[in-house]
């Protein structure tokens, strides 16, 4: 049992902090990027060797555990930056590196790892909830090709993807387990439809339609029919992401809250010495100390391969960085006074994004529900 | 980084294991699983067993006795004495007073007291708040004055001690007094060890909500004490209180007694006919995420402290957050039990009178467990007191 960082991460948990700084600038942080800005920024990624993080050195990569992805996704959530990482690498990229045949990872992986690839995850519908295995899309063999039909909702960098991995039912009934398979489609395919907006923390994301789409056995990224395992490890490795950076934005957050109290004056004294403001400063404290440590335990339950220790864990973490993320970013914009409510100041995009955590990958009465219905560990 | 215990701290867990369920008692183990009184023979029966195989010391160092454990292992100890029901080392002798000789008493002073305090042959009552200094310790006011007669130069104490624990229990008391009245609060403190069966020292138990009397009230009127009972040197006593609250902090957040509190609730729910109750089980499994996110944020802030001393800031955050959970989860027995918990009876704290007990033999106890519970936010420093030290320290310019 060791929570303690080495040399190397924590020079890597430097690195990324000084491209942080850099790119994501104070005052700007939790805007929406322009399509250069973004662009930039993806290069800079690539450069810092991010996007090829958890992949092998020769597919571009620098074969990282999800130790490093933590400490990653803990700077892009102090900054709210990386927008697009998250899918692209964590999301779509390990499930690929992990599933994919050789041609599949040397095609797709080494161009993601240098910037000039976008992949997407494309799993959730409008009915799906939190529910992985309820996919109505379908993936029909015609004339020695699947055709793929459905509609796909909240497909997080849908909008900027290039090669989108998407969910369909090759067999059996929309709730079953099995029958599921993940299929790689050009986003710019013949019937691909793609509808994009913008999340409440201000990222990109589209709903993807997907009419009549014909592809080849060979876009199956995974076992055929049995996507579900891969899809619960994808997912519990966002999940787990998610949790440090979380851990990150309540850090970087607490900080602006802390540098207000101490210089914003009401009744002739700095709010930081008023105690009823103090306390909740504290509890704040608290929260993130308990995130962090959920995220390390989060990571390293990703890492160990240990399939229910991961559901336990994962779930665990998820439903508490959830709940205390939400519950700090709230109070963070309250500390702010009515400044906290304005655009201008970034307490509120901090609290959007620690929101839209808790809603993504499931939420933690989702992560409650599956702690309580697993066998104890 | 890594999730997994060694093979030696696994191999280590199951030697505590083993040493638990061959040396407890079925009687004592029995109490502390059903939350009812433990005697004081209770303590010293089972400290013995610990002190013969070298365990009942874990925060002192190898020389003076203790086992040389680093923090898992101090962790792992305390986890599988406590699941295994064995009663917290609650000795203040072994806990407070032990640490303060071992750095800063003289030679004959650790002569004299530190192997009576390993054979629990010495029990050890804490002498710091007084009715008009609790959290604000430093407002002690019971003075010491320094004289000689034909028998040496010796303190007079007079003063009124209050919330002393086992005080009945103890033959010995270290305390806080003030030895210089003019000097500002904190300075002027001395920490004197005092005989408990001095004349001029009259105990008065006090009975508490649930229907205990282990807290004390103690009059110190014209008490001689030997000049040679002054720890460390005169009027630097504050600084010895403070060293010895913040040792012994990896247990602080009592991680052991949640798990073993939220496994009694489990076992509760089931008897109770609760096993599948949807709220129940939804408030269980919150529970049982926020003893991980505490458990791994204690093992977190030890490691990356590298010893078992925790900056001062982390031992606060972990206190506030293991007492609220702590007391939190006694509510949820309190929950479990329903109408249960209201008959009460002092008979049904006791092993022998449970039988007779108003309720069924597993939710005699409960409330009263519940009510007790209350103590862990307040003493210690009140957890409003350790918010103040978490918070002032982030915002401090």
């Amino acid at each position: 049992m060791d929570f303690s960082l080495n040399d190397e991460h924590v020079a890597l948990r430097d690195a990324v902090q000084r491209f942080c700084d850099g790119e994501y600038p104070a005052h700007q942080r939790g805007n929406l990027e322009t399509p250069a800005v973004a662009a930039t920024r993806w290069a800079g990624m690539a450069e810092l060797g991010l996007l090829g993080l958890p992949f092998d050195p020769e597919l571009g990569g620098s074969g990282q555990s999800a130790i490093e992805l933590m400490l990653v996704a803990q700077e892009f959530g102090r900054s709210l930056g990386g927008g697009g990482w998250l899918s692209s690498v964590v999301l779509a990229g390990q499930l690929l590196a992990e599933t994919g045949t050789p041609g599949q990872c040397s095609r797709w992986l080494p161009a993601l790892a240098s910037g000039e690839l976008r992949l997407a995850l494309a799993f959730g519908e409008a009915d799906s909830r939190y529910d992985l295995a309820h996919v109505a899309a379908t993936a029909r063999m015609v004339n020695g090709a699947y055709r793929i039909d459905g509609r796909k909702t909240l497909v997080l960098d849908g909008d900027t993807a290039d090669v989108i991995f998407v969910v369909a039912r090759s067999a059996g009934a929309v709730h079953e387990p099995h029958g599921l398979t993940i299929f790689a489609v050009d986003a710019k395919a013949h019937g691909v439809h793609v509808q994009p907006f913008t999340t409440l923390d201000g990222r990109g994301a589209a709903h993807v339609n997907f009419d009549g789409v014909q592809v080849d056995a060979d876009a199956i990224v995974g076992t055929a029919g049995e996507a579900l395992p891969l899809l619960e490890t994808a997912v519990d490795r966002a999940a787990a992401a998610l949790c440090a950076e979380a851990a990150g934005a309540i850090e970087a957050l607490l900080d602006l809250t802390a540098e207000h109290l101490r210089t914003r004056k009401q009744f002739g004294a700095p709010l930081a010495k008023f105690q009823v403001l103090q306390h909740r400063v504290a509890d704040m404290l608290i929260a993130l100390e308990q995130v962090k440590s959920m995220a390390c335990a989060a990571a390293m339950a990703v890492d160990a391969g240990d399939v229910p220790q991961r559901r336990h864990i994962v779930s665990a973490a998820k439903a508490l960085a959830g709940q205390l993320g939400r519950q700090v970013g709230l109070a963070g914009i309250q500390l702010h006074g009515a400044m906290g409510m304005t655009d201008e100041c970034r307490a509120g995009h901090y609290a959007k994004r620690l929101l839209v955590i808790n809603q993504l990958f499931g939420d933690a009465a989702h992560h409650l529900q599956r702690l309580a219905s697993q066998p104890q560990c | 980084m890594k999730l997994e215990f060694s093979a030696a701290d696994e191999a280590f867990r199951q030697e505590v294991r083993a040493f638990v369920a061959a040396n407890l008692s079925d009687d004592i183990k029995r109490k502390v699983e059903l939350g009812l009184r433990l005697e004081h023979e209770d303590y010293v029966t089972w400290f013995r067993k610990l002190e013969s195989r070298g365990w009942i010391t874990p925060g002192w160092p190898v020389e003076h006795g203790g086992p040389g454990w680093n923090h898992v292992q101090r962790y792992i100890f305390d986890e599988e004495t406590l699941l295994g029901g064995a009663p917290r080392i609650i000795a203040s002798g072994i806990q407070m007073l032990g640490p303060v000789l071992i750095a800063f008493g003289t030679e004959a002073q650790k002569k004299r007291y530190l192997a009576d305090i390993r054979h629990s042959a010495t029990w050890w009552a804490q002498g710091f708040s007084e009715p008009g200094a609790g959290s604000d310790l430093a407002a002690v006011r019971t003075t010491a004055v320094k004289g000689s007669d034909a028998d040496g130069e010796h303190f007079i104490v007079n003063g009124h001690k209050v919330w002393t624990s086992y005080a009945q229990w103890c033959s010995m008391m270290f305390a806080l007094v003030r030895t210089d009245p003019t000097a500002k609060a904190q300075e002027g403190i001395s920490f004197l060890l005092i005989d408990m069966k001095s004349p001029g020292i009259d105990l008065r138990p006090i009975r508490m909500l649930e229907g205990g009397t282990d807290l004390n009230e103690v009059y110190l009127d014209n008490v001689r004490v030997p000049a040679e009972n002054l720890v460390g040197e005169l009027n630097n006593g504050w600084s010895y209180g403070k060293y010895l609250l913040g040792h012994e902090r990896t247990g602080i957040a009592g991680i052991g007694s949640c798990k073993q509190q939220l496994a009694r609730a489990r076992t509760l729910a089931a008897q109770q006919g609760l096993g599948d109750d949807p709220l129940l089980r939804w408030r269980l499994a919150q529970f049982e995420i926020e003893l991980m996110a505490l458990e791994f944020t204690a093992l977190r802030l030890l490691s990356a402290n590298q010893k078992s001393r925790v900056p001062a800031v982390e031992a606060s955050m972990l206190k506030v957050r293991g007492t609220e959970l702590r007391q939190a989860i006694f509510e949820l027995l309190v929950d479990i039990a329903g109408p249960n918990a209201v008959p009460f009876s002092a008979a049904s704290q006791f092993l022998d009178g449970v039988a007779e007990g108003p309720a069924p033999v597993e939710l005699g106890s409960l409330a009263a467990n519940c009510l007790d519970s209350r103590k862990l936010s307040i003493y210690g420093g009140a957890n409003e007191v350790q918010r103040n030290l978490i918070a002032k320290a982030f915002l401090a310019p």
